[in-house]
């Protein structure tokens, strides 16, 4: 429920981020389907399917990645707690970013 | 050569670490330093208690047994992470915004604060969770048991429960130090958390470690695996490796339920959680995790398959393969790696535990037996809450020990896994229904859980006893009674499926259908519908809207209440903050609904939602706006606003009738100023030939024409006069009788072409005068009428006349044109004179419009404003024709639609 006075159309900028958002909701999706197809194949597990999984994870993981790196960004302005004081990368210390 | 003294030794210190970590990492969080610990990294590698040691060691036993089977537990947390935009970033809001403390927290607070719920949650997490616990002690107790075996020459064979014993009192000890040492508000534990991260780290370089052993030290590298791999297959009973699609989906759905739901991930998923960055970096880093966590699992179970003697419990392969290899290092880091999993596992499933336990059971207990106590009552609260924190973990991790006991560690306790998170999985529809849909109801919530967790209980929990368990064989085979639908593993005679997705698919499907149809059904109440709306909508709004009014000052009873709950410092802290926030001095802010608002939720993150909220309303009292005099205000400000929208209807209506008043007031005015105007008109018009008239009848009177010719004219100008005067009272009282509309008309047959013959006759004097020739085409003049012909003729009497006098051609000529369009009648007059011009064509049919001063001509000026009256009574219209060779007038007239016994089409007639 988005409130009735957002604009119909965006900016180039808004509008990128809406689609990285959609991105991120058909993400799982993606995951489903891949994770379901070693069962469209019967018979024992062999490498092919066992490489398969994994390396699906694996991309799916890469993925993820790249999406969280956009969308974690903007919420980090956006966030409300209260200890949520953004961190500068030259000050975080454990170095994950 | 590894002792058992080493062993312990090295457990002991590795103990030792963590409570160090703890102590640190609290140390650092009360002088707010809190930047490395609420590091995104942190907190996805705190996230990993949901990699226990059932799935530490398990998992390698699973792939023993069933392949690749083991995957899905991973694949469904998987999902749910890289989904986070979805789901948990709401789930993690709502925790944040609501102070939510725990999974029942949660459920508690959506469905209007309801410690039913609460209770019943929290119940269905401590059946699930404490044979969970018991498995953790078990895989401890086992692995020591590895070495003590291997070793025995030069071991005293520890006595596994009374490892078991030590564990669980260690664990205590350590979770309540930590746990409960002091009660935050946000109910977040950076020590233990800290420590947490510590033990995942271990975790995984330690199963790394042994994978990297197996597959390059042992194993071959990866063609050595894939050798293996397929020796393995072939040597599994048929069917082992082969993907079973049920098993495969099921599983990767119950482990996705059970990531949200079981009350340890809750804790370290949404308690824990600092800010929405932690999120958006574990929402990859944790699926890393858990992809490094089980990428070597394979390769373990099949080199273990292929290398140890046969009858080894693969269970503990991580441990056992070193050993063969007297790699004692490895083990012992496969050892710690393991006695890791179970720690943090055991103590975060305990603080969530008890967390749950003390707020909705132990507190509500305590506060109903305070009913209508003052704040000073309060006292010793704290002191109280925090014991029952105390005493709930001693009694969770005593619950566990005792299962492990009974239960005898068997193999009934290594399918506990599964177990117990479709036992908790029976939470996911009431928290997801609550966090999407605002129709989810308390009813609705509270029939679903009970539903599917007796389902869950009479499927799964209870048939895993075995045989000697709560349910007998021949129940099992046959149903109760012998009824076979009711068979507990085939349920209505779906007997096709895998005990644990058969029950995960019934008890899931009615717990949902039950949760829904009721909700449907039922009304919620106030406060769950204002609850309902603060959850679902939490990603749109800022603030929580919420309001509450007081009469009485209670704001120092809420602040002593406050101080014994969340300790003085604080509450004072807080209080002063909040009166500064309203602009105030000292400690004691206004109890604004606002301000009631944030201290309840400030407290609800340390007893809950549904204690908080029924202590502030203790101390509250009779002072208390109940959400139900809320909604009564809300009613009457909806009345309000349906009354204005009325009213501004009404008012509409009125501008519009006023406007149409005005219009008509116009008109009004208009035809006073026009009436005036032919008034005065009128009056000019007689008094004319009145005065000429009483001139010559005065000359006559006096005698002064004694000459009798002049006499006679004098008189002839007095008749002339008088007739004109008639003429135009004559005009007058027709236009009167016509406006009025107490013309009687008398309509009859009669075609067109007599009609204009009369017309033209009556007009010969003034024609031939004027020495006008008309021009008709008496062929198209055949057309039969019925209408007042008399009438008629009148007008086109006046038309011709008007012509013959006001034409300026030299050569006068007038055209009449009869046509028959769309069941219309035109009469055309055109003459080639100069015509009217422009300005003057919307005048000509007013009374008295006179073009020229051509008083001559002797009209009134009524003439066409009498044709006009005329042809609208009889239905028909006469126009100025523009855009002719001259002056051009058109008569319309309707026919086929005359009367009754004239109705007749011009086609017919025509021929008349």
């Amino acid at each position: 429920m988005r409130s009735p006075r957002e604009p119909l159309f965006l900016a180039r900028q808004s509008y990128r981020r809406r689609r990285v958002e959609d991105a991120a909701r058909l993400l799982p999706l993606l995951g489903v389907v891949l994770f379901l197809l070693p069962l469209m194949v019967g018979g024992a597990i062999g490498n092919v399917r066992l490489a398969f999984v994994f390396s699906s994870w694996f991309f799916l993981i890469l993925f993820a990645m790249l999406l969280a790196r956009h969308l974690g960004r903007d919420s980090e302005q956006q966030s409300t707690g209260p200890q949520s004081k953004p961190v500068r990368p030259s000050e975080d210390p454990a170095g994950t970013r | 050569m590894l002792t058992f003294n080493t062993l312990v030794g090295v457990c002991f210190l590795y103990v030792i670490m963590l409570f160090l970590v703890a102590f640190v990492a609290d140390k650092r969080a009360r002088r707010s330093k809190v930047r490395f610990l609420s590091s995104p990294m942190i907190y996805t590698l705190s996230l990993s208690v949901y990699c226990t040691a059932w799935t530490f060691y398990g998992a390698v036993g699973y792939a023993a047994r069933s392949g690749l089977e083991f995957v899905t537990i991973y694949l469904g947390p998987t999902l749910v992470m890289i989904g986070w935009w979805w789901f948990l970033r709401k789930l993690v809001r709502v925790g944040r915004s609501q102070r939510v403390t725990s999974i029942a927290d949660l459920v508690s607070s959506r469905y209007g604060k309801s410690n039913l719920l609460g209770v019943l949650v929290t119940l269905i997490a401590v059946i699930g969770t404490t044979p969970y616990i018991a498995l953790q002690l078990q895989s401890v107790t086992l692995s020591f048991a590895v070495f003590a075996r291997d070793r025995s020459a030069g071991w005293v064979i520890p006595d596994l429960e009374q490892t078991a014993i030590w564990v669980a009192g260690g664990l205590a000890l350590f979770t309540i130090l930590f746990g409960t040492r002091n009660l935050d508000v946000n109910e977040r534990h950076h020590g233990v958390v800290t420590a947490i991260a510590v033990e995942a780290v271990v975790k995984l370089v330690a199963l790394m470690a042994v994978g990297i052993f197996v597959v390059w030290g042992i194993g071959g590298g990866a063609q050595g695996i894939s050798a293996a791999m397929n020796e393995a297959i072939q040597a599994a009973p048929e069917g082992a490796w082969s993907l079973q699609g049920g098993r495969w989906v099921g599983l990767t759905f119950l482990s996705a339920a059970a990531f949200l739901t079981l009350p340890r991930m809750f804790q370290v998923l949404v308690v824990e959680n600092v800010d929405e960055r932690q999120l958006a970096t574990a929402s990859w880093a944790f699926p890393l995790y858990l992809f490094l966590m089980s990428l070597f699992v394979i390769p373990i179970a099949v080199v273990g398959l292929a290398i140890l003697p046969k009858g080894e419990n693969p269970d503990l392969f991580v441990l056992t393969l070193p050993l063969y290899f007297e790699r004692d290092g490895l083990a012992m880091l496969a050892f710690l790696g393991g006695f890791s999993s179970a720690t943090s596992m055991v103590i975060v499933a305990s603080i969530a535990l008890a967390t749950m336990v003390s707020n909705h059971i132990i507190m509500p207990l305590w506060l109903s037996t305070r009913l209508g106590v003052d704040a000073s009552e309060y006292r010793d609260a704290r002191q109280i809450l925090l014991s029952a924190r105390r005493l709930s973990i001693v009694g969770i991790l005593a619950l566990g020990y005792f299962y492990y006991r009974i239960s005898g560690g068997g193999a009934a306790l290594a399918a506990i896994g599964l177990i117990s998170f479709a036992g908790v999985a029976q939470v996911l529809p009431a928290m997801a229904g609550g966090l999407f849909w605002r129709g989810a109801s308390r009813s609705g919530a509270v029939a679903g859980l009970i539903t599917g967790f007796v389902i869950w209980a009479y499927t799964l929990f209870l048939p895993s006893f075995g045989e000697a368990g709560v349910m007998s064989a021949s129940m099992l085979a046959d149903g109760p009674w012998g009824i076979a639908a009711l068979r507990p593993q085939a349920l209505f005679g779906v007997d096709g499926l895998d005990p644990v997705v058969h029950a995960l698919f019934w008890s899931l499907i009615l717990n949902c259908s039950v949760f829904v149809s009721v909700s449907l059904l039922s009304f919620p109440s106030p406060l769950e519908r204002l609850q309902a709306a603060q959850f679902v909508n939490v990603l749109d709004q800022s603030g929580p809207a919420r309001g509450r009014s007081f009469n009485a000052a209670t704001s120092e009873d809420l602040l002593v209440m406050a101080q014994e709950i969340m300790g003085s410092d604080q509450a004072q802290a807080w209080f002063q903050a909040q009166a500064e926030q309203q602009g105030k001095q000292g400690y004691l802010p206004d109890t604004t609904p606002d301000f009631i608002g944030r201290l309840e939720r400030e407290l609800s993150g340390l007893v809950g939602t549904a204690t908080a909220h029924a202590m502030i309303g203790q101390i509250l009292g009779g002072t208390t706006v109940s959400v139900d005099d809320l909604l009564a205000v809300a009613d009457e400000t909806q009345q309000m606003l349906e009354q204005t929208s009325q009213l501004e209807a009404k008012q509409l209506e009125l501008t519009t009738t006023a406007r149409q008043l005005s219009e008509v007031n116009e008109k009004l005015t208009q035809l006073s100023i026009q009436k005036d105007a032919f008034l005065s008109q009128i009056s000019h018009e007689l008094r004319t030939p009145m005065t000429s008239i009483r001139a010559f009848s005065e000359i006559l009177r006096d005698g002064g024409a004694n000459d009798p010719e002049a006499a006679a004219r004098h008189a002839s100008i007095i008749h002339d006069e008088s007739v004109r005067l008639t003429r135009l009272l004559d005009d007058l009282l027709d236009l009167s009788v016509l406006e009025n509309g107490q013309v009687q008309l008398y309509p009859r047959r009669e075609v067109m072409r007599d009609v204009l013959d009369r017309a033209i006759a009556a007009t010969s004097s003034v024609i031939d005068q004027e020495k006008m020739h008309i021009h008709r085409n008496r062929s198209d003049e055949g057309v039969a009428l019925y209408t007042d012909t008399d009438r008629l003729a009148q007008v086109f009497i006046n038309l011709i006349s008007n012509a013959a006098k006001y034409c300026d051609a030299k050569d006068k000529r007038l055209a009449i044109r009869v046509r028959q369009r769309g069941g219309r009648l035109q009469v055309d007059f055109v003459d080639n004179g100069s015509g009217v011009p422009l300005e003057s064509q919307s005048m000509i049919f007013e009374k008295f419009s006179r073009l020229s001063d051509q008083a001559a001509a002797g009209g009134a000026g009524l003439g066409l404003a009498i044709c006009r009256e005329i042809m609208d009574k009889l239905d028909g219209s006469i126009t100025y024709l523009p855009g002719q060779s001259g002056a051009a007038f058109r008569v319309t007239l309707p026919i086929g639609t005359q009367s009754p016994f004239g109705r007749t089409w011009p086609s017919d007639i025509n021929h008349l």
